[in-house]
């Protein structure tokens, strides 16, 4: 998998390459920079399923070229890292693209990151592919956001703005791995497993679109996307006597909104979506998740000089809740009709906004679980930083969303020299 | 009849120049040093100087456009290039009189636009001296201003004015803006606390005619309780560039064009 993702986008940098042969003859703006760092997260509360004691160890390199000509420019963002866990070292295309920009449109070919929505941290009209393995093991926050491979289309007629994005290659999130963290799995004996991917088929071809403009001082923007749920649903060849099982994304549509403006002395935001399990629209199949309503509701204010408070109420409905109920295995978990969880954000600059402390917390109100992270960040000087944290999970249940990542506290340095 | 209609004017006349005198001032001054042309473009060196004489360097271009009159309506948008981690950043306001700003930040690293939230204009603008209305400027109706005397500042002569915040809860008690009479331009202010102390000290440092403007091109602010200083320089300053509408927009702030970013 991580070797298909390399390949096409590399291939199509190094096309860029010779297609642009003009920039650089008409003297391009060439721009380099980059980092180093070291980022290591150890395991506080028990060792990993396999023994080992850290979550995350590995020294990283990344390299920025830009360089831009008239209405064109290219980004390249590569990592080079050495995994001290693994005893192996990887460079990855983080970013890659070529952009063209006119009054009216633009467009951006190649590996991107694409953010869509008001929710921090969480992602209800953000159908973009997320590392969540990276943001639960203490690594640096753009860690979360993978590239996504394919085209961009902005238009700008004025009375508002569109985005196309075209996805030919499926990319679905990361999770964490099961060697590394502790995790619910619904069929443990079972390990005769395998992965089937949608993104061979050209036909299955993604698409979104944003439309977005100002509405009365607030930030509106519509969503609608159509393609695959980046996380996996399990098949078991068998129902009554699984042998094997087969990871899959379901087809998924979603649409939805969401606002942003300054309310209450802050700044209030608002997002709601629908998701369109297109593979089972009744319910009936309990290995696909039903169609669900998502919202959620944020506000953030500035109590006192550079300290921030971030609050966060979000809710999932889950559709055709009486078929899930009915066609539910027994022994498998029974998830709530409406999932709600919370989430807190504090931030405190101090010495100048050289010290940041910062606190972030989900807490579940329907699974009574949470994470906690603490975290402090210093600027030693202008190009070097540091940053201790913890991630901290807990919950009633085993199978919760953060409860079952309860033998998974860790705590995290990065350190990052950054030219 | 017309007369003594005159008679007493011209008794009321002195009065009244002097407290129109502050005000207008005050008024003349604000367009001077934050209004001057219909857009202007600078290059931001922002040095934060401890006390024990560490630098941190804060560099970004900063580009400004007025809608409507002086004291009316501005947006800004910059671009930041130093520090390194908060490099092609970019930072966009609506600021608007008599009522909070609108703020939005864009984070590369993650392709984010992000409403921030930004109730407290005294809030230190990136961690420097200055907050964010020393840069973008204080509503004048939020203070009462009185001239206090005339003094020269250098061969400059200055009016001075105190101006006390009406609201009680402001950090400072009030504030004296030496105001250059030619240029009308603050060459001075000096503020001070709730208990009449001197804590605060802004200087124009260097003035330079821009396209006509007068234009402070150097300025510091000093911390006498802190000790720390910041120095502001500002590069290739340039009025009248014509800045589009549209730039102010999401669109730009992913993606800021590159013939503003020099």
């Amino acid at each position: 998998m991580s070797r298909k993702r390399t390949e096409i986008p590399a291939l199509a940098a190094c096309c860029l390459f010779f297609l642009l042969p003009p920039m650089s003859a008409m003297a391009a703006d060439v721009s380099l920079h980059g980092f180093v760092q070291g980022n290591y997260s150890l395991n506080t509360a028990e060792d990993n399923p396999d023994g080992k004691d850290f979550k995350w160890s590995e020294e990283r390199a990344q390299l920025r070229l830009e360089a831009a000509a008239d209405a064109f420019s290219l980004f390249i963002k590569g990592d080079a890292f050495h995994d001290n866990i693994d005893k192996h070292s990887i460079m990855e295309l983080r970013e890659g693209y070529a952009d063209y920009t006119s009054e009216k449109w633009d467009a951006r070919v190649g590996r991107q990151v694409i953010t869509w929505g008001v929710g921090d941290l969480l992602f209800i009209n953000d159908v973009f592919p997320k590392d969540f393995a990276a943001f639960f093991s203490g690594r640096p926050m753009e860690y979360l956001k993978k590239g996504t491979d394919g085209a961009k289309l902005g238009f700008y007629p004025g009375f508002a703005n569109f985005e196309f994005i075209a996805i030919p290659y499926f990319e679905p999130n990361t999770y964490p791995d099961p060697n590394k963290f502790w995790m619910f799995d619904p069929m443990p004996g079972i390990s005769n497993r395998e992965t089937q991917d949608p993104y061979k088929d050209f036909h299955k071809a993604e698409a979104a679109l944003r439309v977005y403009r100002d509405v009365a001082g607030y930030d509106a923007s519509l969503y609608y996307y159509r393609g695959f749920s980046r996380q996996p649903s399990i098949m078991p060849d068998n129902p009554l006597v699984p042998t094997k099982l087969t990871y899959f994304y379901p087809e998924l549509s979603e649409y939805g909104a969401s606002v942003q403006g300054r309310a209450l002395d802050g700044v209030l935001s608002l997002e709601a979506g629908y998701y369109d399990s297109r593979q089972d629209r009744h319910g009936i199949d309990p290995m696909i998740p039903n169609s669900q309503t998502r919202y959620l509701i944020g506000y953030q204010r500035q109590l006192w000089e550079d300290f921030t408070l971030g609050l966060q109420y979000y809710g999932e409905y889950m559709q055709d809740y009486s078929a899930y109920v009915q066609n539910l295995p027994s022994g498998f978990p029974q998830e709530k009709r409406l999932h709600q969880l919370t989430s807190i954000r504090l931030t405190q600059f101090m010495i100048h906004q050289t010290l940041r402390l910062s606190f972030f917390a989900f807490y579940g109100l329907s699974d009574r679980d949470y994470m906690l992270n603490p975290e402090v960040k210093y600027n030693i000087t202008d190009s070097v930083w540091i940053a201790l944290g913890g991630n901290i999970f807990g919950g009633d249940k085993p199978f919760n969303q953060f409860g079952q990542f309860a033998k998974n506290d860790n705590i995290y340095t990065q350190i990052r020299y950054e030219f | 009849m017309n007369r003594i209609y005159v008679f007493v004017l011209l008794l009321l006349l002195p009065l009244n120049a002097l407290a129109i005198t502050a005000d207008e001032a005050m008024k003349k001054s604000q367009a001077a040093f934050l209004y001057p042309g219909a857009d202007f473009k600078a290059r931001v060196m922002m040095k934060l100087i401890s006390k024990g004489g560490q630098e941190r360097v804060r560099e970004m271009m900063m580009l400004r456009k007025n809608f409507g009159q002086p004291g009316g309506e501005q947006k800004y948008f910059m671009y930041f290039f130093q520090p390194a981690d908060v490099r092609n950043m970019t930072f966009m306001v609506y600021k608007y009189p008599g009522k909070d700003a609108d703020r939005w930040l864009f984070v590369p690293a993650i392709n984010m636009v992000r409403r921030i939230a930004a109730q407290d204009k005294r809030s230190s603008f990136v961690g420097s001296d200055f907050t964010y209305e020393d840069i973008s400027g204080r509503n004048l109706e939020d203070d009462t201003h009185a001239v206090v005397k005339d003094e020269k500042i250098g061969d400059r002569d200055c009016t001075v004015i105190k101006s006390t915040p009406k609201a009680a809860e402001m950090e400072y008690s009030y504030k004296l803006s030496w105001i250059d009479k030619t240029t009308f331009l603050p060459m001075k202010e000096e503020y001070y606390d709730k208990k009449g102390e001197l804590y605060r000290v802004f200087s124009a440092d260097e003035i330079k005619d821009v396209k006509g403007h007068p234009t402070i091109t150097k300025r510091s602010m000093k911390n006498l309780l802190s000790g720390h200083m910041t120095e502001v320089s500002f590069l290739k300053a340039e009025y009248n560039v014509g800045i589009e509408d549209s730039l102010f927009t999401e669109r730009y702030l992913k993606q800021p064009p590159k013939r503003w970013i020099e």
